[in-house]
């Protein structure tokens, strides 16, 4: 396990995601109205790009015709056959026992911290005057 | 070799008929019973099974005297039940009330019939049970109905046909299923259909033979209504029987079934675990037809495709063509499925069948 | 979204096996592209009275799907436009990386079982030609499909006759519903024309033939209408078994696609039960209904259905038999199945080979 530095706070606005490599591994990087999640780019089901997908609320029902909706933004659904999951945790809704997508962790640094290591700055030029998203890899 | 049932068998799919329409008559509120006679109205015999095709009756079960197969207590005593050592048969009377397009007419017709079936075969015959039969046409009405007979423990399941006006599973027919859980009676959905719509999804076929393998299908459409509509959610004690269903289609089917739950969740987010699992916890189906391979290992990778012994209720299908001589266990299952057909299974379905009958 | 979201494809196509695909969906850029094959009236009355289908919507499906186009997200071409209208984008994301060598064109929403059936007649026309055009010209790895307009067979036979000896299309296109069962002998000037040319006859689901998707009615849910291509197919194979086309057409090969596979045992099973008892009304068949199937149908495989444990698919496809399932993507649809990941079972070189390519060389016409 080592820290990666993926990329400047900022660089991903509220809602938005970003495709990153970190040791060759497609991680998607979710900026959840300033919380940042890390999914692998890699659906357990067939293996579709979840960075492509469209993230959407959660709908449950307390009962047939009572829908309860939840968790506004914070699902993310594969592209290709629409599984859900939770961008916090990777958990699938269908099924959470048996599916889910790897999760990797990703804190907001300060350039300054980075400096002094150990961390990995692969294409990510650091200024001490800002902060970064790192990811444990 | 044919295995040997050990006593007390539950047969769970039985036919005794209406033999005629003055049959039912004595039954009839008086209104009706006079529009019969001056409308000049047939017997309620529909296309699902003609009078004479070789399916409809196995030709050792068919009456010398040309009288409707099933229809006396003697033929079904000993056809149906002193060979198989049945000690329970449910009787599921497949007359065509549900066919009817007035709702008033068919809601008599079924209270007609039921009264027939205590009358004439119950209060008669102590192995029988039998089906309520209701027209879901009018699913008031049909309510009903289910609370004339329920304080009497012989009924244990409500009748329905696979193929009706609308699909099962709709809200429409949920007070029926309602009353089902309140009172322990199972839903018992039959072969067959209404014939209000085409008895295929893609139009009416030329053969009968067409129309009698298209049952299979209705009956997978109607068991993804159920699930999807969320029957089960909605009453999670209600057992459904589909009955004459043929089984072996059942896991390909989940598997379908499975795949696009797991795509499509947010359209019905009630569904709240894998369809395999609602079928094992609420869903049974009789043995006859088995509809199996011709080789005993593939019918084996069968039942272990459903991931279940609990499933399959042993029936005969009596009078139908299904097997010859007593041979109604394909060759080669193992004993202790055997008896979990023949016995336990049954028991664990029909709540009432553990009751003591008055 | 203006951060960088898609992955650049790595994948080396050359060390992949080589693949056919039964099943890619084209679709127009812009309408208009039909034009050049169709006369005016029917420009105008396209444009003035749309082209009515045996359902309820002027421009959309009878139920929602569940996402746009019911294509993947990730299928949009950068340049705009449809997912499916861009034949760059298609070799990039889809024919380059998988190494498709063989892919089989199967156009859908274009004028098949339209209320107006001379309309129909025209569209399919000029589906065809504008196949050719856009699609097998510019990639010979591409085939077209003959679209028929299915429900007036006697035009539809004319318009297979009159590709038979065009080798760019390689089976006929038909929609699972119907408006009556396949078997029917409204049809048979289809089938008849389809053996004469050598052509298989492919049989996609969807489709609107006026019946309701159950024999109970219509359904509530997009997911049952799904689900339900399976029951439709089934009937509409079972209808071509029994009403006597493989007995009448022995020469001719059908392929049903996007339907499904694994219900194909169980079906064939209980025909076989059911036509020993009751085989005095179809004396034109002189064979089990199996081995009509078995000699003269074939399936494309997505949706792969997806059993836990999946070994228990091995038995599905070994009682249909492994020279007879046609690998297929469904691309760009969002029911896609990846050649990568969709069969993870562990197979034989030579079941491997039949199932993602060999079957493919062995039914379409001149592959």
């Amino acid at each position: 396990m080592s820290r990666h530095v993926v990329a400047a706070v900022g660089e991903i606005a509220p809602g938005d995601r970003k495709l990153v490599t970190v040791r060759g591994r497609p991680i998607a990087i979710f900026n959840l109205g300033g919380e940042y999640f890390g999914l692998l780019n890699r659906c357990p089901h067939q293996g579709g790009p979840m960075c492509e997908g469209k993230t959407t609320g959660l709908v449950q029902a307390s009962e047939p015709g009572k829908y309860l909706y939840s968790k506004a933004d914070e699902v993310i659904r594969c592209p290709w056959h629409n599984w859900e999951f939770d961008i916090r945790t990777g958990q699938s809704y269908c099924e959470p026992d048996r599916n889910s997508v790897r999760a990797y962790p990703v804190e907001v640094t300060a350039g300054a911290a980075l400096v002094e290591g150990p961390y990995v700055a692969e294409t990510i030029s650091v200024n001490v005057a800002e902060r970064y998203l790192v990811v444990d890899v | 070799m044919t295995p040997l049932l050990a006593p007390g068998a539950i047969d769970c799919d039985i036919h005794p008929a209406v033999p005629n329409l003055a049959a039912l008559l004595p039954y009839m509120d008086q209104p009706w019973r006079e529009q019969v006679v001056v409308r000049g109205i047939d017997d309620l015999a529909t296309i699902a099974y003609p009078a004479n095709s070789p399916l409809t009756c196995r030709a050792d079960w068919r009456p010398a005297d040309k009288s409707v197969p099933a229809s006396s207590l003697a033929q079904v005593r000993r056809d149906a039940l002193d060979p198989f050592g049945t000690s329970i048969a449910i009787a599921n009377c497949l007359y065509g009330v549900q066919a009817l397009f007035s709702e008033d007419m068919a809601a008599a017709y079924a209270t007609a019939v039921n009264r027939w079936m205590a009358a004439e075969w119950l209060d008669k015959e102590p192995r029988l049970r039998a089906s309520i039969i209701v027209a879901a046409q009018g699913p008031e009405l049909a309510v009903d109905e289910i609370e004339r007979w329920a304080h009497d423990k012989r009924f244990v399941q409500v009748l329905l046909l696979v193929s009706g006006a609308t699909p099962l599973g709709k809200r429409a027919l949920w007070p029926i299923y309602r009353a089902a859980e309140k009172y322990g009676l199972a839903i018992g959905i039959h072969a067959g259909s209404a014939y209000h719509n085409p008895p295929t999804s893609v139009g009416w076929p030329t053969y009968y033979t067409e129309d009698y393998v298209s049952q299979a299908q209705a009956f997978q459409s109607q068991l993804t209504s159920m699930i999807c509509e969320g029957v089960f959610n909605k009453f999670p004690n209600l057992k459904v029987v589909l009955l004459e269903s043929g089984f072996t289609w059942l896991p390909a089917h989940l598997w379908r079934l499975t795949k696009f739950w797991r795509g499509l969740r947010m359209e019905i987010p009630w569904v709240d675990r894998a369809p395999a699992d609602i079928v094992r916890s609420n869903v049974r189906l009789s043995l006859q037809p088995v509809d199996g391979p011709p080789d005993r290992d593939s019918l084996l990778r069968i039942f272990d495709h459903m991931q279940s012994d609990e499933l399959i209720l042993f029936s005969t299908d009596y009078p139908h063509w299904q097997f010859d001589g007593t041979a109604a266990i394909p060759d080669g299952l193992p004993a202790d499925l055997v008896r979990k057909m023949t016995h336990d299974n049954p028991r664990a379905t029909y709540a009432r069948l553990l009751e003591t009958v008055a | 979204m203006n951060v960088q979201a898609r992955q650049t494809p790595t994948t080396a196509a050359a060390s992949k096996l080589a693949i056919a695909d039964g099943d890619i969906h084209p679709t127009r850029k812009l309408a208009s592209e039909f034009d050049p094959w169709l006369e005016k009236r029917w420009r105008d009355d396209i444009a003035t009275f749309g082209t009515r289908q045996r359902q309820q919507w002027q421009n959309a499906p009878a139920y929602p799907k569940a996402q746009p186009n019911a294509s993947r997200r990730d299928a949009y071409p950068p340049e705009g436009g449809r997912q499916g209208s861009s034949l760059p984008f298609m070799q990039q994301q889809h024919l380059d990386p998988n190494n498709v060598a063989l892919g089989i064109l199967n156009p859908l929403g274009t004028g098949q079982g339209l209320q107006n059936i001379d309309m129909s007649i025209a569209l399919c026309h000029a589906t065809n030609e504008w196949q050719q055009e856009y699609w097998t010209k510019p990639d010979r790895r591409l085939r077209a499909s003959v679209v028929v307009p299915y429900e007036d067979p006697i035009a539809s036979a004319k318009e297979i006759r009159r590709y038979a000896d065009n080798a760019d299309f390689v089976q006929v296109f038909m929609l699972s519903r119907t408006s009556e069962p396949m078997g029917s002998r409204k049809y048979w000037p289809i089938y008849e024309a389809a053996a004469e040319v050598g052509m298989p006859v492919g049989v996609h689901a969807f489709g609107y033939g006026g019946n309701p998707m159950t024999p109970g009615g219509y359904p509530s849910y997009y997911t049952e209408e799904m689900v339900g291509h399976s029951q439709a197919q089934q009937s509409g194979l079972a209808s071509l078994v029994v009403e006597g086309v493989f007995a009448r057409f022995p020469s001719l090969k059908m392929i049903m696609i996007e339907a499904g596979f694994a219900w194909a045992p169980s079906l064939t099973w209980r025909l076989d039960n059911a036509w020993r008892r009751l085989k005095q009304e179809t004396p034109h068949l002189t064979r089990l209904p199996s081995e009509y199937i078995r000699d003269q149908v074939w399936w494309t495989t997505q949706p792969m259905e997806e059993p836990e444990p999946r070994a228990h698919l091995r038995d599905a496809i070994n009682w249909i038999g492994w020279d007879r399932l046609i690998f297929a993507t469904d691309y760009p649809h969002w029911d896609y199945d990846d050649p990568a990941t969709s069969l993870p079972l562990k197979i034989s070189e030579a079941e491997r080979q039949a199932f993602f390519i060999g079957n493919a060389r062995n039914v379409y016409r001149g592959v």
